[in-house]
């Protein structure tokens, strides 16, 4: 077997691993805080048998390590029980949420991408001149604060003293749109709809932009710091003295090697979105994950819980992988192996 | 007298901060003429490298260095040339060859599409086939026998010495006038090392091209060079034809370091421990050498 594939095997594994734990861990908790689910579900004015007769079906009356064990036997049929919360099957709803955050992150992770590294280059490439300095203030600007923060600077500059943008949620109510992806930007797309795919789009850039800052300023900073210790390298030097093109050099010559380290953290960069996303989807009200986990957690539907977080570790877990797929495929050195 | 390529003429070098003032190169004068091989001698930190970097132009671009003096390529003052000018340059009328080839050779680009690049110094809208073509005919002259190969590669899957033949190529592949070698060779073991000098004093002789021999190893510089200065502490000490050189050093230093045991590890580097007041003394220029006038 090819060494680089028993790395992604071995990863794979380890993730099967780590979700195993992360399952046993959110199940117990999400069993031990205080507070009776089934009570809170059927209210206050529920009978007594009402409540037992639930809790009996639920399998709570069952010891612990029981309980896990019927829980495990659903989740591998792809059935993490019945939500409490909104009386439909946790697997549906986050089927309905998911998308909307995995959209708003995507888009978030395009702009820090496609902000954040350009800046980068441009910082290393011109280090210690004007260019340089305005863009570390700039990003140091970008990191000193949360993502909720910037989303609440954004909306009351761009949506409500500006008004460019609206204010809330993923697109017009004057629009329906047949969900096929879950994906608003897609689906409205796939509908045929370009008026309907331009107002989805102005409703993302807000939230996007503020989930994206933190990360701008990051990735911007990291590969600045990564290119200035290229530069350093015999083969920057070699290319200056052939006299490549300056902007050649920075975009191919030295950004190239100098992002194999950098990708590793901005992957992480981007998948802390996720926990970013939390608040930013309250403030913008975004129909996501992170909203419906919040209110799971009030009314605590275990189920709910439970499944929200594997969901969450899986999603965390996942572009690890592609993290790792991706310095792979863009290190020789990985691909082919060779003398070291 | 036209066919100088290089004149250094009192090159003062000095790297000025907020904090520190250091002056590395005193008033240096150098020449070499089409086709000669001259080396440049010294121990570590004598100023070697940076005289090549000033040639090249770069070291004019970094804001803590104060120049002074003349360098003359070709005729033309570096002085007088914009930045644009300079850069010009590098890649086509000058190349250079460096200390540990693997290194120099960028690890995530293939040595076709390095070649490539190289290749556009001088013809800036040559296709890649056009320029694998050149590319693959200019590694067979440095005896790669399986040109194709070494092209698909990546640096670090060759060996030393096969990249060092690659840069050889590539640094003579635009036929430049004058190649800046920096201690070619030296992190390469002895006899990979005589090998591809070797072979590139055959290039450069069937070119005419000229080179600027850096080196702190003296048994290299007598089998490549024809002349020879050499530096102590951003002085040239010494000036002689090689022959009279190594047949009767004058300086107390250029004595020294032929004296000095040289080290079994690293390439042969002399240890000069003791530091002598001589050393200092004026430079001595063996009969029948001088510095040449400014061409205008
Ligand atoms: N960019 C720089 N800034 C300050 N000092 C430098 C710089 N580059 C070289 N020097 C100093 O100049 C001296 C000569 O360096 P160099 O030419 O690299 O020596 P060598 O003869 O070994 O090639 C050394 O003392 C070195 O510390
Ligand atoms: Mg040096």
């Amino acid at each position: 077997m090819p060494p680089a594939l028993r790395a992604v095997l071995g990863k794979l594994i380890t993730t099967l691993i780590v979700l195993f734990g992360v399952s046993i861990l959110i199940f117990c908790i999400a069993r031990i805080i205080p507070g009776d689910p089934v009570r809170i579900a059927l209210g206050p004015n529920a009978s007594q048998d009402m409540v037992d007769a639930l809790r009996a079906q639920m399998h709570l009356d069952a010891p612990l390590v029981t309980q896990y064990v019927y829980f495990l036997r659903d989740v591998l049929h792809g059935d993490f029980g019945m939500s409490l919360y909104s009386k439909r099957p946790v697997i549906a709803d986050i089927a309905q949420f998911l998308p909307a955050t995995l959209e708003l992150m995507i888009v978030a992770g395009i702009i820090m991408v496609g902000v954040g590294l350009p800046m980068g280059i441009l910082a290393a490439r011109t280090r210690d001149r004007w260019p340089d300095h305005l863009v570390r203030v700039i990003t140091l600007l970008g990191v000193s604060a949360p993502g909720f923060v910037w989303a609440v600077v954004l909306m009351l500059i761009f949506a409500y003293f500006v008004p460019i943008f609206p204010i809330a949620g993923r697109i017009s109510n004057s629009f329906q749109i047949p969900q096929v992806t879950g994906f608003m930007l897609v689906d409205t797309l796939l509908a045929g709809n370009l008026a309907a795919f331009a107002d989805a789009f102005r409703h993302i850039i807000l939230p996007a932009c503020a989930l994206a800052v933190t990360g701008i300023g990051q990735s911007a900073r990291l590969t600045r710091a990564n290119m200035v210790e290229t530069y350093r390298k015999p083969y920057a030097e070699m290319a200056q003295s052939y006299g490549f093109p300056a902007g050649r050099i920075a975009r191919r010559y030295v950004f190239k090697p100098s992002l194999i380290p950098s990708l590793t953290v901005i992957g992480l960069d981007f998948a802390s979105m996720l926990g970013g996303a939390f608040l930013v989807e309250s403030v913008f009200a975004w129909p996501g994950l992170s909203r419906y986990g919040v209110n799971v957690i009030l009314v605590k539907d275990l189920n709910g819980i439970v499944g929200t977080v594997l969901v969450i570790a899986a999603t965390f877990l996942i572009m690890n992988i592609i993290v790792d797929l991706l310095v792979w495929w863009l290190n020789p050195r990985f691909r082919l192996g060779g003398r070291s | 007298m036209d066919d100088l390529t290089l004149r250094i003429r009192d090159l003062n070098l000095r790297f000025k901060s907020l904090f520190s003032d250091t002056a590395v190169l005193h008033g240096i004068s150098l020449h070499i003429r089409r086709g000669e091989r001259v080396a440049l001698v010294g121990e570590s930190g004598s100023g070697k490298s940076v005289t090549a970097r000033i040639v090249l132009g770069t070291l004019q671009e970094l804001k803590t260095s104060r120049i002074s003096g003349t360098v003359e390529v070709m005729g033309r003052d570096l002085k007088k040339m914009t930045e644009k000018e300079r850069y010009a340059l590098r890649g086509r009328d000058i190349s250079m060859i460096f200390q540990d080839p693997t290194s120099s050779l960028n690890p995530v680009f293939r040595i076709a599409e390095l070649f490539h690049e190289v290749l556009k110094r001088r013809d800036p809208g040559i296709s890649a086939a056009a320029a694998r073509a050149r590319a693959a005919q200019m590694l067979a002259q440095v005896s790669i026998h399986e040109p194709e190969r070494a092209l698909d590669s990546y640096a670090f899957q060759l060996s030393g010495g096969m990249n060092q033949r690659i840069m050889i190529a590539m640094a003579l592949a635009n036929e430049p006038a004058l190649l800046l070698a920096d201690e070619p060779g030296t992190a390469l073991d002895v006899t990979v090392q005589a090998q591809t000098l070797e072979l590139m004093r055959e290039m450069v002789e069937r070119n005419a091209t000229s080179v600027l021999f850096i080196s702190h190893n003296l048994g290299v510089v007598r089998e490549f060079a024809d002349r020879v200065y050499v530096i102590y502490k951003g002085r040239i000490v010494e000036h002689g034809t090689t022959e009279a050189l190594f047949a009767d050093p004058r300086h107390p230093y250029t004595r020294a370091l032929m004296a000095a045991v040289p080290r079994l590890t690293g390439g042969g580097i002399p240890d000069v421990p003791e530091v002598s007041e001589s050393f200092f003394d004026p430079m001595i220029t063996h009969e029948g050498l001088r510095e040449p006038e400014p061409t205008r």
